[in-house]
């Protein structure tokens, strides 16, 4: 399995939850975090992160991204 | 984590689908990866075939659990920036040294375990030693992580305290025992995403609140005044634990004596007992950690695993120790959003909550969800962690070397699954007694502290000497173990009466600035012991392995690993020498 399948499907479904309840929740409840929309803010963020994921998940299979070695033993 | 001073937290529906969410995918996981587990070595080693990103991020995950996402925070409120001395002259070059040095000797030699790797170079009594003592020391490693778990779930969902530890362990039970090792290891990787974006945040709104990186250096100087007030109106004219300023976010400054800095820890102890004996022993020597380097599935990937943790690692303490910096700085000098650390009953800050009572307070529902299975995330996985590497010392160390060698494969399988269940009640057990007795959990890690502290010295000698005898290996620890059993009875703390802190033998012989210079010394104390002993033996006593036995096992018998990899700017030489300087440069940055 590709662990950049459930990584990437993880953080989007989060990234979707959390800028959906950005936009639609009361301004109220972000006195707390200084008066900024976290939660749209960082819905975005994980959202593209998630997507990125996915992304390369299809798009370079089954390599491993940080090595190019010849896979020994 | 105590829970003195955290106040209810009320989690919507949104916060509480963030984690039911995420535990889908943690069995999801480990449903997908059990068609794979059909040998023991897919259990116990993943088949040696996952590639070096995802063993160089559960390298530094399975590290990520209670006491340190929550301990590093409340260190990072206690004695500020020093705390990040743990992770840039302590973890990284430990990393850089095991991945250069060590892999190819642990990876090469196929060894399934480090108490393994222990036979394979000296004997079976040096291997029962390190087996033991550490498989007993991971079941209430796991003990703590499962407390701190079933009291955030208790605090989250409302549930009682039995109820919360029966779920946490059948959950941790069945994601290992269905995917084994790999399952462990895949969810470490998910867990360090999450907590990076769950802590990310944090930081962000505490930095924007204490009006960035200046605004906390003036608000820590305040904190550092009303210090030196509250000590002076205590014990007028004392002088002793008397700071400047700027003592909270310099790395190096005040270390020339340990009264004037926040450890209590002289430049000498601190680079020697933290920088060289304890890091290096935990880094390279502590199965929870190697275990993952071994499930690599080659060597350059093997040797790589460390490299690739280090990278994180050295940003960690913006991530754990700046919250705790920023709960310290704004409960000194106020923010818009009055954030305070409370006080206990003694009249301390409750530093031990710094970070789980600043994300209760700056994130609203929805983020305080993603914040929360963080938490889960990183107690769980330090939770499966060291149910991994438990089931396999059992039953490679234990079971197949001393109670039935010679058995199917399949045998040992079961075995292993069976370890594993055995594991997790025992890590309850551990559970229920850490929530009775709060001084076990402190008089446990205190003897595990002292079994580690000689380690390195052991693997060090073994490694690099051939002529080290497994009778001066075994002697060698025995005696470096209770070396340190002895400094440690014969010392204490200053101000400690304790007898868990120290001077339970009687006599004191010398006072401590701090607890952190008193174990930092006892660890050096416990190496120099071992080394030299280790030494004095091997050279009295018969070599009973031979060069060829030994080949693949000390530096000077092994041929050189073949560098395979094409790019040069990736092979771990290079790699680790970057690594190094760029924690030389932060060093440098923060002196």
């Amino acid at each position: 399995m590709d662990l950049r399948l459930p990584i990437g499907g993880l953080f989007s479904i989060f990234g979707v939850i959390l800028t959906l309840y950005g936009l639609v929740s009361d301004k109220s409840i972000y006195a707390k975090s200084l008066g900024i929309n976290i939660n749209l803010d960082w819905g975005l963020v994980m959202l593209v992160f998630g997507a990125i994921m996915l992304i390369l998940s299809v798009v370079n299979k089954e390599q491993d991204f940080l090595a190019n070695e010849v896979q020994s033993e | 984590m105590s829970q003195e001073s955290l106040p209810t937290v009320h989690l919507g529906l949104v916060d509480t689908s963030l984690l039911i969410i995420y535990l889908i995918f943690v069995v999801g996981i480990g449903w997908i990866l059990k068609k794979k587990m059909t040998t023991s070595s897919d259990f116990f080693q993943s088949g040696r075939s996952i590639p070096a990103w995802i063993t160089g991020l559960a390298f530094l995950s399975a590290n990520l659990g209670a006491q340190e996402v929550i301990g590093m925070g409340a260190s990072g409120a206690k004695y500020g920036i020093l705390t990040a001395h743990f992770y840039w002259i302590g973890a990284i070059p430990a990393m850089v040294f095991v991945a250069v040095f060590m892999m190819p000797f642990y990876y090469g030699s196929k060894a399934r375990s480090v108490p393994e790797y222990l036979s394979m170079r000296y004997d079976e009594k040096t291997r029962a030693f390190n087996a033991f003592s550490f498989a007993i020391m991971t079941l209430f490693s796991s003990g703590i992580s499962l407390f701190a778990m079933a009291k955030l779930l208790v605090l989250l969902l409302g549930w009682t305290f039995p109820e919360a530890m029966l779920f946490s362990g059948a959950f941790v039970l069945a994601y290992i025992y269905l995917g084994g090792l790999t399952s462990a290891i895949y969810n470490e990787v998910l867990q360090f995403f999450l907590i990076v974006f769950g802590f990310l945040p944090l930081v962000i709104l505490g930095l924007t609140d204490a009006g960035g990186w200046s605004g906390l250096k003036a608000k820590l100087d305040l904190a550092v005044v009303q210090h030196n007030a509250a000590v002076v109106a205590k014990a007028p004219g004392a002088g002793t634990q008397i700071y400047e300023p700027g003592s909270f976010y310099h790395l190096w400054q005040g270390l020339g004596h340990a009264s004037t800095n926040l450890l209590g820890v002289d430049w000498f102890g601190l680079v020697m007992g933290l920088g060289f004996v304890l890091s290096f022993g935990y880094w390279c020597a502590d199965f929870l950690v190697v275990q993952r380097a071994m499930a690599a599935k080659s060597m350059s990937a093997a040797r790589r695993t460390p490299l690739v943790a280090a990278v994180p690692k050295m940003l960690f303490p913006f991530l754990v120790i700046l919250p705790g910096m920023l709960a310290m700085g704004l409960t000194a000098a106020g923010g818009a959003n009055g954030f305070h650390l409370p006080k206990l009953a003694d009249g301390t800050y409750d530093y031990n909550n710094a970070a789980p009572l600043m994300l209760i307070h700056y994130f609203p529902t929805g983020l305080l969800g993603l914040g929360m299975t963080a938490l889960v995330a990183s107690f769980m996985s330090g939770m499966a962690g060291n149910v991994t590497a438990f089931n396999t010392v059992f039953t490679v160390d234990i079971y197949e070397s001393f109670i039935r060698p010679g058995q199917s494969d399949k045998h040992y399988l079961v075995v292993g699954k069976l370890a594993t269940v055995g594991g997790i009640l025992a890590s309850v057990l551990a559970a229920i007694l850490a929530a009775k007795f709060n001084n076990i959990m402190d008089l446990l890690q205190l003897v595990f502290a002292f079994v580690n502290a000689p380690l390195f010295a052991t693997f060090l000698l073994g490694m690099f000497w051939k002529r080290t005898t497994g009778h001066g290996a075994f002697w060698g620890l025995l005696t470096g173990t209770v070396a340190a059993a002895v400094h440690h009875g014969l010392t204490q703390p200053v101000g400690e009466t304790d007898p868990i802190k120290g001077g339970w033998l009687g006599a004191v012989l010398h006072h401590y600035p701090s607890d952190m210079a008193q174990n930092f010394y006892t660890a050096i104390f416990a190496w120099s012991f071992c080394f030299l002993t280790t030494i004095a033996i091997s050279l009295a006593t018969k070599r009973t392995k031979s060069d060829q036995e030994l080949t693949g096992l000390v530096y000077s018998l092994t041929p050189k690993p073949v560098e395979t990899e094409k790019n040069w700017l990736l092979r771990p030489a290079v790699l680790g020498t970057i690594i190094i300087v760029a924690a030389l440069v932060l060093n440098y940055i923060f002196r």
